[in-house]
């Protein structure tokens, strides 16, 4: 971008201070500290708004996206992304909303936001819920925050573990860690789940908690969930549901009936709120009735169709992020639920299931070794193991994935979960075609056995891309790291 | 049911996908479900609207709030209503970067990570620093991340905190840091100019320190002159100098980096992203370019480099990931995932079209509207400033009046503002911050010593 500046062209237009303004507030620069004044030029390119919209259009035309085409990168659920939600996100009603304007003035945007906490209750079996948090990772700190503010209420500071499966996505140990908890790795069973067997003999009474994923990141239903709920129970420990996969489930199972104490959401995947290219999301967070007192602050209550957020909560853990939660991705949740209603949301998740399966019926088993055993369905994805075409060609999962995006379609989510040997983990959401999920499956069909015929032109893919494999070494090592372009420019002027 | 969502909802083509896998019934999908944790009952949750019920639902219900432009606002404290040119607006609605995750694959992701890189270089230009990350949830987490790296910088537990920072993104902070070990220690501010009291911060300092954090300007509006002696007094102890940041301040005011900064926290919502009430924002996070800073810093970071088979083509891709939550796990140096993407595409946009010029220009509509407010407020009898230092856009108020009844009293009469500082600060129950920008004209300002007149008389 610094290429096309060109000095003295603007891209903005602001109104003329008014002349008399200044009579009366006399000279700007006397106003501001001469300590606190910019005496630098401030480098920023300088372009017309032609040449910015056309830059920025560029750019948008060398980035892959669920609007352009089939993206079944597992565990992240990319559904279609509604457009009447966008619409109405536009509203100012929404958008200029002020967070400290006064509640008389904001009973519109609270109101659903309290409807939406309610609907988040009956999908998940849960009491009580905060749509503080700004995605699932947040929510998983909040969560386990509140485990380890709960057991101090209850003096039972010694439990100070939490049980996290070898398969659970990075999140779930980072966040434990982060609460003050020290992580204990659940190893998988044969079967792919968590057995009730391994938990038993994992328990102590310094379990404080365990955090679990069901459907698991292998796309397997937890079947021994109930009873492993059960041993961690017992042991005085809580159960959190990473619900980053409850795209399997709606209307059919729910963590609160399976025995889960505290559950997030990524709205972002599970809600079809758009992903904004790594971000903006929301990670709403449930709770049974005896920890609702340590959700953040501050809540949403209603008394007599009035509508209030309340700050005066001993218990709470306390605020998380400014103001009240991520409420333009929030409504876009809401406008979502109301698109697909109950019975629409039950029927998505099985089409998400049904896609899943479908899918893997296509690959060649000689290639792509699934994980899920044999006689059990997958849920809404499942995960193959490259290895035998690793085996017969030499070529890697991460090979496979550039060849796909030959083809215009984006890649699966490689090497992980990280118990998976050339993992290839895929999710194509209810909202791709029977037509686009063949085509996948032959794509990943043809590019093994080419890999065996130009094994070369598969390990040098992408072809079609707007630039082939990055050096990511030389990206990251100390030496050649470049962050900005004033680093660009400080190189070549040294 | 068929639902235009669902393409394969059509019950035949829904049956042919069953029998191809053996099936006559998407029940047994689930075989492996245990039926003593299955739902027995459909969800008690409304049946399907169509776009059109949706529509009105959501207009009706919208309906409810009072927003700008309808009304005017004067209301800031970290969250301004600000003009977004249409550009970004124009951008920001493509679903080429709107829909898309994450940039794993950088070969198809090119655009997204370009205007990260971008958004990184313009932060660091602003800001004086010199590595930007790709964003944070806003600028309370930013802060809190900050406090818990400075932690793991130093390997000390005691973090100062200015009290004329905002009271909101301190407890933030305490969520954050407390859980780490670290305790969170107030400095107190000049009732009379509201900077921080200098005296104060050299009385808490000692090699305990692990960060120093104010805002600059701080959370009453007022600029901290003095803002180089307090980070010389954080580096004289060994404690990292944080400082929090109003970006469209920052084409007139002097960056951080340029007084010694270790790391600038901020929120880009001002510069490019509509306020929804507060959500989502952006969490501007940057540091200097130390090694030691860099490995420990939370969030995403992009950075340009070389294809592999021809050195001379350059693309942009993620890196030193193996600070992040899917490499290192429990020992990562945060969880975040998820951050906020699309709008560093937003405040990219923005800043290319402002240029150096916009920049200066937004930040004297800022001086000159709030220093204009401040001459008629005081013609009219009103106590303003009530703080005497130096202020950039928002001013405080003092009157006879409890703020949060003045904010309601001005609602009636189509204004949004002031915020009422009795609600973070109990001893100035009576004053009240309101915030002047480029979208105010002479009239407005008017406007509003008129209503805040007849309000308090
Ligand atoms: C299983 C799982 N858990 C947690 C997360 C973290 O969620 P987020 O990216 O919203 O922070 C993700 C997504 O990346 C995930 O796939």
């Amino acid at each position: 971008m610094n290429d096309l500046s060109h000095p003295g062209r603007i891209g903005y237009s602001l109104p003329q201070i008014p002349e008399d303004l200044f009579t009366v507030v006399g000279d700007l620069s006397k106003l501001i500290p001469n300590s606190m004044t910019r005496s630098t030029d401030l480098k920023l390119p300088e372009m017309s708004e032609p040449e910015v919209l056309r830059h920025y259009v560029r750019l948008s035309q060398m980035n892959f996206a669920i609007d352009v085409g089939m993206y079944p990168l597992g565990s992240c659920t990319m559904k279609y992304n509604p457009k009447v939600s966008q619409r109405i996100a536009r509203n100012p009603n929404i958008a200029n909303l002020h967070p400290y304007q006064d509640e008389g003035t904001i009973q519109g945007i609270l109101s659903i936001l309290y409807d939406l906490e309610k609907m988040l209750c009956e999908i998940t079996g849960m009491d009580a819920f905060s749509l503080q948090p700004a995605a699932g990772a947040q929510g998983e700190y909040v969560g386990t925050l509140i485990i380890r503010n709960y057991l101090k209420d209850q003096k039972l500071d010694q439990k100070d573990e939490v049980l996290v499966p070898d398969s659970a996505h990075g999140t779930n140990p980072a966040s434990a860690a982060m609460a003050g908890f020290k992580v204990i790795k659940i190893p998988s069973s044969q079967a792919g789940i968590v057995s009730a067997e391994t938990v038993r003999g994992l328990v102590s009474d310094r379990t404080a908690g365990m955090m679990l994923t069901v459907p698991n990141t292998l796309g397997i239903f937890e079947s021994e969930i109930a009873q492993v709920t059960k041993i961690v129970h017992e042991a005085g420990g809580l159960m959190y549901y990473d619900g980053a996969n409850m795209n399997a489930l709606l209307g059919r199972v729910r963590p609160g009936d399976m025995g889960f104490d505290i559950v997030h959401l990524n709205v972002h995947k599970t809600f079809a709120t758009p992903h904004g290219g790594g971000g903006p999301g929301a990670g709403p967070v449930g709770v049974i009735s005896k920890l609702a007192d340590y959700l953040p602050i501050p809540t949403i209550s209603n008394s007599d169709g009035r509508y209030r957020l309340d700050y005066d909560k001993p218990r709470s853990i306390g605020p998380i992020k400014s103001f009240y939660g991520n409420t333009a991705v929030l409504l876009r949740a809401y406008c979502y639920i109301l698109s697909l209603g109950g019975e629409g949301l039950k029927v998505a998740s099985e089409q998400a299931v049904l896609a899943s399966n479908y899918l893997l019926s296509l690959l060649d088993k000689e290639f792509y070794n699934p994980t899920i055993p044999r006689g059990i369905h997958a849920k809404h994805e499942f995960v193959v193991s490259s290895s035998p075409l690793k085996r017969k060609s030499g070529v890697l999962a991460g090979d496979v994935a550039k060849a796909i995006l030959d083809q215009g379609m984006h890649a699966p989510t490689t090497y992980f979960p990280l118990i998976v040997n050339e993992g290839l983990m895929i999710e194509p959401t209810e909202t791709e075609t029977l037509e686009s999920i063949e085509a996948y499956g032959d794509t990943l069909n043809s590019i093994a056995r080419n890999s065996l015929v130009e094994k070369d032109r598969v390990i040098s893919s992408p072809h079609n891309a707007a630039i082939g494999r990055l050096d990511e070494a030389k990206a990251s090592h100390p030496n050649t790291i470049i962050l900005s372009w004033k680093q660009v420019k400080s190189s070549q002027t040294n | 049911m068929a639902h235009k969502f669902l393409p394969n909802s059509d019950v035949t083509i829904t049956k042919t996908m069953l029998n191809k896998l053996g099936l006559t019934d998407a029940e047994q999908l689930y075989s492996d479900v245990p039926k003593d944790v299955t739902l027995k009952r459909p969800l008690d949750i409304p049946s399907a609207l169509s776009e059109i019920e949706l529509e009105k639902l959501l207009t009706q219900k919208l309906g409810r709030n009072k927003s700008y432009p309808e009304y005017l606002s004067f209301l800031g404290g970290g969250c301004w209503v600000h003009h977004i040119p249409s550009v970004v607006d124009e951008v920001l609605s493509r679903g080429e970067f709107y829909t898309a995750y994450t940039p794993y694959q950088p070969e198809i992701s090119q655009g997204m990570l370009q205007a990260m890189f971008e958004y990184q270089s313009q932060i660091c230009e602003l800001t004086g620093m010199e590595a930007s990350n790709s964003s944070m949830y806003d600028w309370g987490t930013a802060l809190g991340e900050a406090g818990r790296m400075a932690q793991r910088v130093t390997h000390r537990n005691r973090i100062l905190v200015a009290r004329n920072a905002s009271p909101e993104r301190t407890a933030i902070l305490k969520t954050y840091c407390i859980p780490a070990g670290m305790h969170v220690e107030i400095v107190d501010f000049d009732g009379v100019t509201g900077n921080l009291d200098l005296g104060f911060l050299a009385s808490k300092m000692n090699d305990q320190v692990a960060a120093v954090y104010f805002e600059n300007p701080n959370f009453l509006g007022i600029i901290e002159e003095f803002a180089v002696d307090i980070v010389e007094k954080a580096h004289a102890c060994g404690a990292l100098a944080i400082v929090g940041i109003d970006p469209a301040t920052l084409g007139v005011m002097k960056p951080p980096g340029e007084y010694g900064a270790d790391i600038v926290v901020g929120d880009g919502q001002p510069i490019g992203v509509y306020p929804n009430l507060g959500g989502p924002l952006i969490g501007i996070f940057a540091t200097r370019m130390d090694p030691l800073l860099l490995r420990q810093m939370p969030g995403r970071l992009i950075g340009l480099t070389s294809e592999k088979a021809d050195p001379s083509r350059q693309g942009f891709v993620m890196v030193l990931q193996t600070r992040e939550q899917h490499i290192r796990r429990e020992h990562a140096t945060s969880n975040i995932c998820t951050n906020e993407a699309l709008f560093a595409v937003a405040v990219s946009i923005f800043l290319a079209t402002m240029g150096p010029k916009g920049m200066k220009e937004l930040g004297e509509h800022m001086i000159a509207k709030s220093h204009y407010a401040q001459q008629r407020m005081k013609e009219e009898g009103l106590e303003a400033p009530f703080f005497s230092g130096k202020y950039f856009g928002e001013l405080s108020v003092r009157t006879k009046m409890d703020g949060a009844q003045l904010a309601k009293n001005l609602g009636e009469q189509g204004i949004l503002g002031g915020l009422p500082l009795g609600r973070f600060y109990p001893d100035f129950e009576m004053v009240s911050l309101f915030s002047f920008n480029e979208t105010h004209s002479k009239e407005d300002v008017d406007r509003l010593v008129s209503a805040l007149k007849a309000t308090t008389s």
